[in-house]
């Protein structure tokens, strides 16, 4: 094997560090739509959630603190970041996205705006 | 031969998938001599080990799970990381939807072979950021020594 770090170094930039698409669970309700993604090793300073125009992108690097003099023998991560990006609907309201990461899970709470959140109508029989 | 093309009139997507399994069976590291504990891609959590002269370091990527439900055990050699990840993602209903549901959920097992070297007796695990890092100590008698060569004189 190669000698490769397990994560990279500070300093290298993010463009040439590989990235790992995270997995996310995506639930819409009435309100709005929440996204869970799993970023192990993502830290809560480094973690970048971006709104531009109607893209929502997630970005971290991996760190994992380990020692300097660490050799790998096996890996199955190799990617150094998480970078995934969606694609908004014009009724959530961007302005308004609460983010919380908790033990490498990111929780994205999307709201809808006020005209967009449901109304019911009626459908009425034609008597 | 190509078993899936007796199955072509079918979902592009699985045929899509089955070529990809194809693809990983001819390319993937698989195809010459693998560990006996070896698993498939995307097995949770994903795992790295490394070594340095004092240590052997495992780091598993395990996010969202309390410390206290992260079983860790060395018996044998054998290292074992098992746990469970409840999710609670919950089914579609009248008025909500689920788009996507790629998060591991239920419960999990790892087995790691550590080395020969590896002290099963001081062994210590942290959980941070979502990622379990083991640490288990080199022996002694392993370690690399500076032997000094004196003078016969």
């Amino acid at each position: 094997m190669s000698k490769q770090d397990i994560s990279p170094r500070d300093g290298a930039p993010a463009a040439d560090i590989p990235a790992l698409v995270p997995p996310v669970n995506i639930v819409e309700d009435e309100n709005g739509i929440t996204l869970t993604a799993d970023l192990p090793g993502a830290a809560r300073d480094a973690l970048s959630v971006r709104v531009d125009g109607d893209t929502l992108t997630l970005e971290a690097p991996i760190r994992l603190g380990e020692p300097a003099e660490l050799e790998p023998l096996y890996m199955e991560r190799r990617a150094g970041r998480y970078l995934r990006s969606f694609t908004l609907s014009r009724e959530l309201d961007s302005t308004a996205i609460e983010a919380k990461l908790k033990d490498g899970v990111l929780t994205l709470r999307l709201p809808k705006q006020e005209r967009a959140r449901p109304r019911r109508i009626e459908v009425r029989s034609e008597a | 031969m190509y078993p899936s093309l007796s199955s072509l009139p079918g979902d592009l997507f699985a045929e899509f998938e089955s070529l990809q399994r194809q693809m990983e069976r001819v390319l993937g590291a698989r195809a010459t001599s693998s560990s006996i504990r070896a698993v498939e891609r995307g097995a949770f959590p994903a795992i790295n080990i490394g070594s340095t002269p004092d240590a052997v370091e495992i780091y598993a990527f395990a996010p969202g799970i309390e410390p206290d439900r992260l079983e860790l055990s060395v018996e044998k050699g054998l290292l074992t990381i098992a746990g469970e990840r409840p999710l609670p993602t919950p089914e579609p209903t009248a008025t909500t939807g689920v788009y996507a549901r790629e998060r591991v959920e239920g419960s999990f097992r790892r087995v790691i072979a550590l080395p020969e070297d590896a002290d099963p007796d001081r062994v210590d695990a942290r959980y941070r950021d979502g990622v379990l890092r083991v640490r288990v100590a080199k022996r002694e008698s392993s370690r690399p020594r500076r032997i000094e060569v004196r003078d016969a004189a």
